[in-house]
């Protein structure tokens, strides 16, 4: 194998990598004493649109690139694959790289904005080596690119405290996190010889119910579970979408998550394939899918009535994102290839609406000051488009049909269901229908405050830019589309995944 | 064509959103006129042998890869109930002719509720069917919570909690039929065999989804304060529409569907159903707003149309079907009574104040309305109310003679609240000169207004020709009924 050869192959990686040091030279070259100063000066905003538009011509063309990629390629035992479904997720992970960019042009808390759209970037490609490895160091490397780039994210709010603090707890619990899972890794290592997910299964079937398994696997998934925010390993979410700038929030909650169940599920479907077990009710066999099934009802029940209590958006919003990363686990623990495209396509709605989500509380925070529910009494008057945006979001999130959630609880749930004859998922099924049927209660009590409440207070300059309009216009389009024709996605993550 | 009341409202929902603030009204009215004249037409060509079976009218694949369909089909239950919904639409459309706060977003809602309900009663596809019917859901919330009255953030709340509570079990029951049959086609379903073990569990779990929003006791208890809570249009939606929209699910999904569990769970649904029609009829008793009296009297109402169900025989699933159609004109006319001719007028529904003014003679064409709508609502012969009871009364006859008997006590008790209700709004002023003198004295009362009067004649209109003449629709409904699967 040729370098030429190795990099056509990591093209959209090269591309994303060019262009964060692009903007990073952009950043410096225009001086970093005007971007301190108070009063914007001109020469400083012409940098921050020519970052921005560098950033976003830049992510365009990786997703040409990837496009152009062959149909399918293995590198060096799989640590870097090519396959439809990597393809796809990287191409949805770098449109939700591109709206978060768009969106950050009107974050008022971000200053180097050169820094911080080069460090998006460098999450991008961690998000990029995720998806497209199928190799447990590769896949590592990656979650710590991200993790690292994402702690920055989150912290980059110097004025505000809680940014700070945010950005600490989610080190914290991060580096823990993937303390675990490269030890937890290493006994996997031990136990099969092999760090390539695909070598992998065989030879654990063969050490069956060794306990050195079981604590591979649970030390490996305990990254994951704090990658997608699964109770209990949540506990920096509600303080990181909260205290983060928004749009750093927005990228936590929707490209870190569906990368992450990207790998999750190759990882636990392939390489832990023979050790599936079963979360059947009257029938639990040791495995990886009972644990999930218990971390995805906690998650359920914890993240649906925590949200209950919360008064602050963004702070529901990573409540009950640990009760949607419950749903979606169910999928994965359902073990089919059925259950894993649901999965894949409820966690893609989910991104799509969160990123909406997290514009329009950024909007409110940049208006209002900050984004506590009754910050958000009496939006409808003031912008119709945010709120008419927003009251679509959370109807998806709640999922309330024709919208995109809707369709994605209800195929996963059937995927779930159509398991095995004697329908043994039915009370995850059932555990998961009964916390949306609590959620509804907090979606509407934030679209009350939209379009029921009234406010003394006038806010008649809520416009975000240009850009972030078009990005919540377009995400909240995609939501009521893929609601009402989701054969499109479906079919397009069907097909990769065969 | 009966697919278009589906299209054209939904246009005009969104149309009505982004007119200018005066012209909304005219795009709902306009609307629902259009969707009120399609139903006719298709009343009127449709020969009755093809309302027998729930015939195909739209078949378009919408996700083949998990089986849904875009299918619409239609027989005589559905054209009956499509029909109620379309009176109902052009007369609530009427009387909030004078909705002055926010306009557009009034009607948007209205018209989802609307447009969503057509789709319901026309719906061939489970998952379609399941669709639509949450679609109405969110609406009312936002009609009652923004242009509601009393306690009007509650009453919202409790009623969209309660009916998403039975959504949810709804959810679980499509799950579980689809995963075992493999197919959301409702013709398709009804012909599949389930294993009776799923049908003993899935029935009620779909069944009890269905009947909290058609008001069965003891889950009936979001109809009454949701009713008060709501705007006039609001009401007379839930009252006329809404809760049809649990009965028909009832009948067209759980019991076409597990006709087996249905025989096992009929006695028990039944029991449940003359508890209803008993209790909230004296609940209707002791209350003093008008609302309330005739929100229990809706629950009562909708009682009836349970036991019709519970009867498992053509009459009384027939008389259920009529009485869907039935309690939909004259609630809807009793509640627009309530809430623009006296309530925005007077201010007040208490029936002790009410009693004090002289309404009789400053509102003499509400006065008339009302009384018109009570004797329809306590089963007078020659009003459609009496032939849909009858009907019922003589199906269920056949099954559970007892229940007859303790239903002619919840009878009773609706003639007394209801010619209560009369007698202290429009009877009751101090008679002699003291009244002339206070009719003298408050002439502040604007009169009806002339879409409210074309709104409770066609109202009256509908509740008198089906009262009259209950073949019309009886000829239509009977043959479908027959044809489903729980009677063979």
């Amino acid at each position: 194998m040729s370098y030429l050869e190795l990099l056509k192959l990591a093209m959209p990686e090269a591309i994303v990598l060019v262009t964060a040091l692009v903007v990073l030279t952009i950043g410096l070259t225009s001086g970093r004493r005007t971007a301190e100063a108070e009063a914007i000066t001109g020469n400083a905003r012409a940098a921050k649109a020519l970052c921005t538009l560098v950033a976003a011509v830049g992510l365009v063309v990786a997703i040409g690139s990837v496009l152009m990629l062959p149909q399918s390629s293995n590198l060096f035992g799989g640590m870097l694959v090519i396959s439809p479904l990597n393809s796809l997720f990287k191409i949805v992970c770098l449109a939700l790289a591109l709206a978060t960019v768009l969106l950050a042009i009107s974050d008022k808390s971000v200053r180097h904005y050169a820094e911080y759209l080069a460090t998006l970037l460098f999450a991008a490609i961690g998000l990029m080596l995720l998806v497209g490895s199928e190799e447990l160091l590769m896949i590592f490397i990656g979650l710590e690119l991200l993790g690292l780039s994402l702690y920055v994210l989150t912290a980059f709010d110097r004025t505000s405290i809680r940014s700070a603090e945010a950005g600490l707890k989610y080190f914290l619990f991060g580096s823990t996190a993937s303390a675990f899972t490269l030890f937890g890794i290493s006994l996997i290592y031990g136990l099969s010889g092999s760090t390539a997910l695909a070598g992998i299964a065989p030879k654990i079937s063969e050490a069956a119910h060794q306990p050195l398994l079981a604590a591979g696997i649970i030390m490996t998934l305990v990254g994951f579970a704090f990658k997608i925010t699964a109770a209990p390993f949540h506990l920096w979410a509600p303080d990181a979408y909260q205290g983060a700038p928004a749009s750093s929030g927005a990228f936590i909650a929707s490209g870190s998550k569906v990368a992450s169940f990207v790998v999750l599920g190759k990882i636990v479907l392939v390489g832990f394939a023979t050790a599936h077990g079963s979360a059947n009710w009257h029938a639990m066999i040791g495995g990886w899918s009972p644990l999930l099934a218990a971390l995805a009802a906690l998650s359920i029940l914890l993240g649906n009535f925590v949200a209950l209590a919360q008064t602050n958006v963004r702070r529901l919003l990573a409540y009950s994102a640990v009760a949607h990363t419950g749903y979606t686990l169910i999928g994965i623990i359902a073990g089919t290839s059925a259950g894993f495209a649901a999965a894949l396509f409820y966690t893609t709605v989910y991104a799509i609406t969160l990123i909406g989500a997290f514009g329009v509380c950024g909007a409110v925070r940049a208006e209002t000051g900050d984004d506590d529910l009754k910050n958000f009494a009496g939006l409808s008057t003031d912008s119709p488009f945010l709120a008419g945006c927003m009251a679509i979001f959370l109807l998806s999130l709640a999922g309330i049909p024709p919208l995109a959630g809707f369709f994605g609880k209800f195929y996963l749930f059937s995927t779930a269901l159509s398991r095995g004859p004697s329908q043994g998922l039915i009370w995850l099924v059932a555990v998961a229908l009964f916390g949306s049927f609590i959620s509804l209660y907090y979606y509407l009590m934030v679209l009350k405050t939209i379009w029921v409440d009234r406010t003394t207070a006038q806010h008649p300059a809520l416009h975000p830019a240009a850009s972030a309009r078009a990005v919540l216009l377009v995400t909240a389009v995609a939501v009521l589309v893929l609601g009402l024709l989701p054969e499109s996605l479906v079919r397009q993550i069907t097909f990769s995944l065969r | 064509m009966i697919a278009w009341t589906i299209y054209t409202t939904f246009a005009a929902a969104i149309c009505a959103l982004f007119a200018p603030r005066s012209f909304a009204r005219w795009i709902a009215l306009l609307a629902t006129t259009a969707g009120l004249s399609i139903t006719c037409v298709t009343f009127a060509q449709t020969p009755i042998r093809d309302l027998a079976q729930f015939k195909t009218i739209v078949q378009v694949p919408w996700v083949p890869a998990l089986g849904m369909n875009y299918h619409l089909a239609i027989d005589g239950i559905s054209l009956t109930l499509i029909l109620v919904t379309s009176i109902v639409a052009v007369s609530a459309v009427l009387f909030s002719w004078d909705v002055d706060l926010r306009p557009n977003e009034f009607f948007f809602w209205l018209l989802l509720v609307v447009g969503g309900s057509y789709g319901v009663f026309l719906s061939a596809d489970l998952f379609l069917l399941f669709v639509f019917y949450e679609v109405v859901i969110v609406p009312k919330y936002f009609l009652i919570a923004i242009w509601g009255s009393t306690n009007k953030e509650y009453g919202a709340m409790k009623l969209t909690l309660y009916s998403f509570f039975g959504g949810a079990f709804i959810f679980l029951g499509i799950l579980a039929t689809y995963v075992a049959a493999g197919s959301l086609d409702l013709n398709q379903l009804a012909q599949f065999h389930f294993p009776s073990q799923l049908e003993s569990w899935a029935f009620p779990v779909l069944f009890v989804g269905f009947a909290v929003l058609a008001g069965i006791w003891p889950l009936h208890t979001w109809a009454p304060t949701g009713h008060v809570a709501a705007p006039t249009a609001g009401s007379m939606l839930l009252a006329g529409i809404v809760m049809k929209l649990g009965a028909y699910g009832g009948l067209r999904v759980a019991m076409n569907i597990f006709p087996h569990g249905f025989q096992i769970w009929r006695n028990t649904i039944a029991v449940f159903a003359v508890i209803g029609i008993v209790y909230a009829a004296a609940v209707a008793l002791r209350q003093r707003d008008l609302k309330f009296v005739i929100g229990y009297s809706s629950v009562s109402h909708m009682g009836f149309v349970l036991l019709g169900l519970a009867t498992a025989n053509a009459l009384g699933v027939s008389g259920a079907v009529l009485q869907m159609f039935s309690h939909g004109v004259i609630g809807a006319l009793l509640f627009a009574v309530a809430g623009t001719m006296i309530y925005r007028r007077t201010h007040t529904r208490d029936l002790d104040q009410l009693s004090l003014l002289p309404l009789r003679q400053a509102l003499p064409f509400a006065a008339f309305v009302f009384v018109v709508a009570s004797a329809a609502s306590l089963g007078i012969p020659g009003f459609s109310g009496f032939a849909a009871e009858i009907t019922i009364l003589i199906g269920a006859w056949k099954s559970y003679p007892i229940a007859v008997w303790i239903t002619g006590i919840g009878m009773v008790l609706v003639a007394a609240f209801t010619l209560r209700a009369l007698k202290k709004s429009f009877f009751d002023a101090p008679g002699g000169t003291a009244s002339a003198s206070s009719a003298v004295s408050s002439p502040s009362f604007e009169p009806i207004t002339l879409p409210e009067k074309i709104g409770a004649g066609l109202l009256m209109f509908a509740t008198l020709a089906v009262g009259l003449y209950p073949g019309v629709l009886l000829d239509r409904i009977k043959p479908a009924v027959e044809s489903m699967n729980f009677l063979k």
